[in-house]
């Protein structure tokens, strides 16, 4: 089936099978490997993007079902060189280690922190429970996307 | 002194990861690539009648499909050997591990076939149909009942299940020492099966080359060049210079990425086969039922303790579940990672210890983060608690009336291992400090008189890291050395390539391995790269586990730099007309001057240069600036903990809800703070997975009943407290740094600390022990029985 979708800014279409899932779509048809999988039971989140300004899982959507969407992916957060202000945010706070579920936990963390720059930790932790990380215990997680929800609403936007 | 060690230098390696830039196995594409996928048993036990291929073989993208008969029998003079074991204990009985299994599977998950498509998706159709008939055996799930007379065998080469029995220390003396003691506190239990699930699933990839007849393996390892080894020598059969391992990024391993897999045999296999390079990715399901497994214990244990509180003696019997073939360290950990760690951080007089390991129709069990020192810490902080308990003293004025005390180092324990240094008592007063530990028993007894249970659990833990030297670990097994390799290349401008045998999977080598070499030199840490993970391009590895990485990765590099060191000192002293011993390297600037007339100066990016033109080097001396060192330390490192939990239990429910959790290390000195506290609190939240809610479960028929993350509990931000940690500093005398593991501290303490915790607050009830992980199901039925008289 043919699909057309608008994925970090750029137009694409491809001819897909209907059971091609969005994240196999982002990975294997245009190269976006930064997207991970990390489950096979949408329980651990690794695959999260923006679809029409959503965080959304990507091995819960088939690509056709995206077919005339805006897609972010984790290559497409950073703009000009600069990183994101929560990419930054897990960098200064030390919330990553094996950066498998990094991707993941950047993309759903800027969707939980858009417009609450004053996030709480019970909220950051419940917004995030839908994200596995094996690495860091989320305690650095949770400084991240506290430091990145104060720096997203400091800046330009 | 130093400018970068000691410091939280942000982690140099984590641009690339927060930008999707990771270089993942998974996400190598290469020209031409097929993709493979295995089929799997979904019996645990059970007689191979017939393969039937012919369907999928016809189905339109199918290159190829092979069963475990080919690859035993292989394809243009090429086959596949058994999977070894590099861990033997005496007597180990070692049976055959085929990649694929050819007569019998032994477990859920154990490999049939493997399919080779022009697609991940055409591959996994064609598994489908393969026709594969079985013959059902029964099986054997649990380790002790393995060794029934009536249980089925997994091998019949295995009689009783065996593979081994592993005994430590002077069993009469303990028995005696008992039946002298005032008080033995005696429990059963089980140390619960779990599953590693780091987040990144395994995957290997393969490419051959005809023109040199060499083969290049990309694999999600811990231990590249182990594995190049194994593949040489063992399972390939391809000479070892032959072949190439490269382990790029790795999402994260805890252990389970140590071991030689099947896959890791069969992908160069049918790369060769199909002339076309092949990448395998394992599923999350696939890992569930294929990655090695942990602990899995059932133990018997009796401590000795006298009125006063001094402890006595003790007795250990712990049947160890192998799983279905002998993972490749799967004999150490239930031995000398598990028995020799039995003192823990107490003046226990005798112990004896023994295991027995065995094989059931389940998945293989091998190291999971902490490796045995959890089960041991679990095993010994449990049966303090009871024995404290029975005494009626504080379990931390018990504790402390045992601790081996900071000028009894080095301390010889009765269980073979020397330790090198420490100061529990420091721990333990900064632990009771942080955790403000005499506020919560106050806030405890309040709560209890209200009738609420509110338990506070405290545990005090060793760690033997970096099992060394090479000698002595070789006599307790292991069938190489545990040194560690790291070269330094200074580059004619001064920059630096930095190549170590150690691998980093989050452990952040990238930067604090820069970090040691930059204060070395004095050069800025953007002047270094640290190259791992690649056998072309690293001499030698032996790799990361085991906590190893800093005390024998690092003092490798910290040897290699001092002969850099030396080298330019006399290219200096040549040509500044000085002699060598009155030259001075300034390690905060990076120069080499003569010791009294400081404008008689050569930088470090001078001296380089120097080394590289050449013509005007002191005689004999060969150019260039490249150095290497082979680090095999005298002793391992030993890390201590004391952490404190506090629970509250829904008495309703039976929920456990940690509300505070306070943890103090000695890790010995601290390279980057940042990156310790990571490591740690990372480590703390997998220890509390155990004592809560992780749990591998088979049926009796052998299948795994948590075999995906819907139903296996990982945890979860939201279950959490935000976690103290402090810290103090012991530094090791056994590494020129002067540091030690810190990788799995946090895991080892957290089981026993937080499982104290629930016990504790369940102890009023009369409740005395319940296994891990301590679930609101099993909590609730136990306040139920306790509730209608019954005790537990």
């Amino acid at each position: 089936m043919d699909v057309s979708m608008t994925v970090n800014g750029k137009e694409v279409s491809a001819d897909v099978e209907s059971r091609v899932l969005l994240v196999d779509f982002v990975r294997n048809n245009l190269g976006l490997t930064g997207t991970n999988i990390g489950c096979d039971t949408s329980q651990c989140g690794a695959c999260t993007v923006h679809m029409d300004g959503m965080a959304v899982k990507s091995c819960t959507v088939l690509a056709v079902q995206a077919d005339g969407s805006d897609i972010t992916t984790i290559e497409g957060l950073a703009s000009n060189g600069q990183l994101h202000p929560m990419q930054q945010a897990f960098w200064d706070a030390h919330g990553l280690q094996c950066g498998f579920c990094t991707p993941g936990m950047i993309m759903a963390s800027v969707k939980l922190a858009d417009g609450n720059p004053g996030i709480t930790d019970t909220d950051v932790r419940h917004g995030l429970e839908g994200n596995f990380c094996r690495c860091t215990g989320y305690e650095n997680i949770v400084k991240a996307v506290k430091l990145g929800a104060a720096a997203m609403a400091g800046g330009e936007s | 002194m130093s400018r970068y060690m000691g410091t939280s230098v942000k982690r140099v390696e984590d641009p690339r990861f927060l930008q999707g830039r990771g270089k993942y196995v998974a996400n190598l594409t290469l020209p031409n690539m097929a993709y493979a996928a295995v089929k799997r048993s979904p019996l645990a036990h059970a007689m191979i009648k017939s393969v039937d291929t012919s369907q999928a073989e016809a189905l339109e993208g199918v290159i190829a499909v092979y069963t475990g008969k080919d690859l035993l029998e292989g394809t243009g003079g090429f086959k596949c050997g058994s999977l070894p074991c590099g861990w033997q204990v005496p007597d180990l009985n070692t049976p055959p591990h085929n990649p694929l299994a050819v007569d019998k599977v032994r477990h859920v998950g154990d490999g049939i076939a493997v399919v080779i498509a022009e697609s991940p998706y055409i591959a996994e159709d064609a598994l489908d149909l393969i026709e594969v008939d079985l013959d059902p055996l029964p099986a054997v799930v649990d380790a002790r009942e393995a060794m029934a007379d009536d249980a089925p065998l997994v091998h019949d080469s295995a009689e009783k299940n065996m593979s081994f029995h592993w005994p430590l220390g002077d069993e009469d003396a303990v028995n005696e020492a008992l039946s002298n003691s005032d008080h033995v506190v005696e429990l059963e239990f089980v140390n619960q099966r779990l599953i590693a699930n780091a987040m990144e699933p395994r995957a290997t990839a393969a490419e051959w080359d005809p023109a040199t007849e060499s083969v290049t393996v990309w694999t999600t390892s811990q231990n590249p060049h182990t594995i190049r080894l194994l593949l040489g020598a063992f399972t390939l059969g391809i000479p070892e210079h032959k072949i190439r391992v490269i382990s790029p990024d790795v999402g994260g391993g805890f252990g389970s990425k140590i071991f030689h897999y099947p896959e890791e045999v069969i992908i160069p296999f049918v790369a060769r086969a199909v002339g076309r390079p092949v990448k395998w990715v394992s599923s999350r399901s696939e890992a569930y039922i294929t990655d090695a497994q942990g602990r899995d214990h059932v133990t018997k244990a009796k401590l000795g303790v006298n009125d006063d509180g001094t402890m006595t003696a003790l007795h250990v019997t712990t049947w160890a579940n192998m799983g279905a073939y002998l993972s490749t360290f799967a004999p150490l950990i239930p031995t000398a990672l598990y028995i020799t760690l039995f003192a823990g951080v107490y003046k226990t007089p005798v112990i004896f210890g023994e295991a027995y390991g065995t094989f059931t129709n389940t998945v293989p069990v091998d190291a999971y983060r902490g490796a045995g020192r959890p089960e041991a810490s679990y095993m010994l902080e449990t049966m303090v608690d009871l024995a404290a308990r029975k005494l009626g003293m504080d379990p931390v004025e018990f504790r402390r009336k045992n601790l081996i005390q900071a000028d009894e180092f080095p301390y010889q324990t009765p269980v073979a291992l020397v330790y090198d240094s420490g100061n529990y008592q420091a721990l333990f007063d900064k632990v009771e400090e942080l955790s403000d530990y005499d506020a919560l028993r106050k806030e405890q007894e309040a709560a209890r008189a209200e009738g609420r249970l509110v338990g506070v659990g405290f545990a005090s833990c060793i760690e033997a890291s970096g099992p060394a030297p090479s000698a002595a670990a070789v006599g307790l097994g292991a069938a190489i050395g545990l040194f560690e390799s790291g070269a330094i290349r200074v580059h004619p401008t001064g920059k630096v390539t930095v190549l170590t045998g150690s691998h980093s999977h989050g452990q952040g080598h990238e930067t604090t391995f820069a970090q040691i070499v930059a204060d070395e030199f004095g050069i800025d840490m953007d002047d270094i790269d640290i190259v791992h993970g690649d056998t072309d391009r690293v001499q030698y590895g032996v790799g990361t586990y085991g906590s190893r990485s800093a005390a024998l990765g690092g003092s490798a590099l910290v040897k290699s730099a001092e002969k850099i060191r030396d080298k330019l000192k006399k290219i200096a002293a040549h040509q500044l007309e000085a002699s060598v011993e009155d030259m001075v390297y300034d390690q905060d600037e990076g120069t080499i001057s003569v010791a009294g007339s400081p404008d008689a100066v050569k930088t470090f990016a001078e001296l380089a240069f120097a080394s590289i033109v050449a013509d005007n080097l002191p005689e004999g001396m060969e150019p260039g600036l490249e150095e290497m060192t082979f680090y095999d330390p005298s002793n391992f490192t030993f890390p201590a903990s004391a952490h404190v939990a506090k629970v509250e239990i829904d008495p309703k429910t039976g929920e456990v809800d940690l509300q505070s959790y306070a943890a103090v290390d000695d890790v010995g000195n601290v390279i980057n703070p940042m990156i310790v506290e990571g490591q740690i609190l990372g480590g703390i939240i997998q220890g509390v997975g155990q004592a809560l809610w992780e749990h591998g479960i088979y049926d009796e028929d052998g299948q795994l009943l948590s075999g995906s993350m819907l139903s296996y509990a990982m945890p979860r931000a939201d279950r959490f407290p935000s976690i103290a940690v402090g810290s103090i500093e012991t530094p090791s005398p056994h590494n020129p740094l002067g540091v030690k593991g810190a990788g799995e501290m946090g895991t080892i303490a957290a089981t026993a600390a937080v499982s104290s915790a629930v016990l504790d607050a369940l102890a009023p009830l009369g409740i005395t022990h319940l296994n891990m992980p301590l679930t609101a199901e099993k909590i609730h039925r136990a306040i139920a029985v306790a509730g209608n008289g019954g005790g537990e």
